[in-house]
């Protein structure tokens, strides 16, 4: 049985639906992420799973229990999760306070709460702060604080609402650290929502896409990366090209896809005729400026419309007769001495290429 | 000039030769205000946090209807309270007029919508998210409502010295339904009065200046508290 479940689970603010038809099943020792854009409903999906709203439509179960609104349960019931919010609020005490509270609100002996608290400051490296007022730390401490301070009560089920948001890369690296031990170490099963695709993909085991309130894919993170099932799905997860084609030829799982009147070479299982899509993750692609590129079985010549700078790598839009979106280091690109008509080589294996049953 | 002059130095005479009478005067009305002053605190803390932390029609009216009292005159509460407690009033036969009981009832009365209000601002002023966080973290809803006192603890502190200060310093009531009567419910308020009337001017200043003295204890020590 799901420890947590959520049946057609809705959830409006005024007339406005922020989450629609969400259906989820986590099992016992799972690590969950939700993955989407900002704003897509996350934080208000956690706070429904945490009882601290109550949804407009749809039943929540924990442990096979109709949680939705029982009034009575709600406590006991919240007692067995712990929730640390994106912008944690730490209250105006000691860090060593902070942590302790959820242990006194249980009526813990205060021996036990003194092992569990030096405990669980240990593990997310802040034994140090223990007296210090919580309201002088960090941003990364804080956050580090907040989760010591869900961790402390044992929960059954830890909710981490973008727990790396707005932090510096130092600090979310020293949290990613912290969780990834959690999640090595202990049973909690985990929900956590991030905007971030690639901290999903490096936690969790299993990922839903919630875009617009609805969750439109849940998989495997590899999955989720390699074949997304919407266009918003595949755009969110980075895959930037997203062709439409027809399977005009077949030979061995070889496949050639036709684009705008271009044979594109990739391996599936499509028959002749099928309407498909072409997925291409723009760092698979690479540019040339001659056609001798060993492996690659797609190669096409195109003219650079447009060259982005991402810090250290630069974003290439090459028209090849149909759009192609490059992503290069800028070393790169400066050694092929790139500019904005020049002409290149695209380059892609057919490995490369995802192809995909076209979706609306 | 002379006679504030001659005043102050018979006032300051009194305070340190601790005169008998003028201790005794200061240590009752200490005594009838420390008392109803933590009576309010015990009444306006639940008080306000239920209030702040229930929904209800009218709440926005209540406030404004509780921030209203603060300026009500100490008379007005006086003769609430003379209604009441005279024999024919409607709780007479408690036999409670003219004594300190019945004052430090007309104090609470009179500085609980001031305590109240002070409360509610201060607990407005507290981060939604700390009793949310706590709610998360497995608090009831009383542990909440609890901590976001303590987070208010400096403003709610200031509530409690604000109720003190009116009732040390209030007259009209302490008169109205304490009587004044010498060794029994005469406070400095009401000893300045009555001496300033009869124009024994340095004992009322004396008693003056013992009632700033009073205050200005009370609120050092609470400060030394808010600063801990």
């Amino acid at each position: 049985m799901a420890l947590l479940k959520t049946v057609n689970l809705g959830q409006k603010y005024g007339e406005r639906y922020v989450l629609k038809d969400v259906n989820l099943e986590v099992d016992r020792g799972d690590v969950f992420a939700l993955i989407g854009p900002t704003g897509a409903g996350k934080t208000t999906l956690i706070r429904l799973l945490d009882l601290l709203e109550t949804p407009a439509s749809g039943r929540i179960y924990i442990d096979g229990v109709d949680v939705t609104c029982s009034g009575g349960y709600r406590l006991a019931i919240r007692r067995r999760m712990a929730l640390v919010q994106q912008k944690p609020v730490v209250f105006d005490m000691s860090v060593y306070e902070n942590v302790a509270c959820g242990l006194r609100w249980r009526h813990e002996k205060s021996e036990a709460i003194r092992q569990k608290v030096e405990a669980a400051l240990e593990l997310v490296a802040m034994a140090d702060y223990k007296s210090r007022n919580a309201r002088t730390l960090s941003g990364g401490e804080t956050q580090r604080v907040a989760i010591a301070r869900a961790l402390v009560t044992q929960p059954e089920v830890l909710f981490l609402d973008e727990p790396t948001a707005n932090l510096d890369p130092v600090s979310v690296s020293k949290i990613e650290e912290v969780l990834a031990h959690i999640i090595g170490q202990q049973k909690t099963t985990i929900v956590m929502a991030t905007h971030d695709m690639s901290q999903g993909q490096r936690l969790a085991g299993r990922i839903g896409v919630l875009i617009d309130g609805e969750i439109l894919q849940l998989d495997s993170p590899s999955e989720i990366f390699t074949s997304p099932k919407s266009r918003e799905v595949a755009q969110f997860v980075g895959v930037d090209n997203i062709l439409a084609g027809v399977v005009v030829a077949k030979d061995n799982g070889l496949v050639t896809t036709e684009v705008s009147g271009y044979r594109l070479q990739s391996i599936s299982d499509f028959g002749l005729g099928e309407e498909v899509y072409v997925l291409i993750r723009p760092e698979d692609i690479t540019l040339t400026l001659s056609k001798d590129i060993g492996s690659a079985r797609n190669t096409f010549l195109g003219r650079i419309t447009k060259m982005t700078p991402l810090g250290p790598l630069v974003r290439i839009e090459v028209d090849c007769g149909f759009p192609l979106l490059a992503l290069i280091t800028k070393r790169s690109a400066q050694e092929l001495g790139l500019t904005v008509g020049g002409e290149v080589y695209a380059n892609f294996k057919t490995t490369a290429i995802r192809t995909i049953k076209r979706w609306r | 000039m002379t006679e504030l002059w001659e005043g102050l130095t018979r006032a300051i005479q009194l305070i340190i030769s601790f005169d008998p009478e003028v201790m005794e005067i200061a240590g009752r009305s200490l005594a009838i205000s420390a008392t109803s002053c933590s009576l309010a605190a015990l009444i306006s803390l639940p008080l306000g946090g239920l209030i702040h932390f229930s929904h209800f029609p009218g709440k926005r009216l209540l406030i404004s209807i509780i921030q209203t009292l603060f300026s009500v005159p100490t008379v007005l509460i006086g003769l609430l309270v003379f209604v009441l407690f005279s024999r024919a009033g409607p709780i007479g036969g408690l036999n409670l007029m003219f004594t300190p009981a019945v004052m430090v009832i007309g104090q609470v009365i009179l500085i609980i919508p001031l305590m109240l209000g002070l409360i509610l601002s201060a607990l407005r002023g507290v981060d939604k998210g700390v009793a949310e966080t706590a709610i998360s973290l497995g608090a009831s809803r009383l542990q909440a409502g609890i901590l976001t006192l303590r987070e208010a603890r400096y403003a709610v502190l200031t509530a409690v010295i604000m109720g003190f200060g009116r009732a040390v310093s209030e007259v009209g009531l302490a008169l109205m339904v304490g009587g004044n009567i010498k060794g029994f419910t005469r406070t400095l308020t009401t000893a300045i009065s009555l001496e300033t009337s009869k124009g024994d001017i340095e004992l009322a200043l004396a008693l003056g200046i013992t009632l700033l003295f009073i205050a200005l204890i009370v609120n050092v020590a609470l400060n030394r508290f808010q600063q801990r």
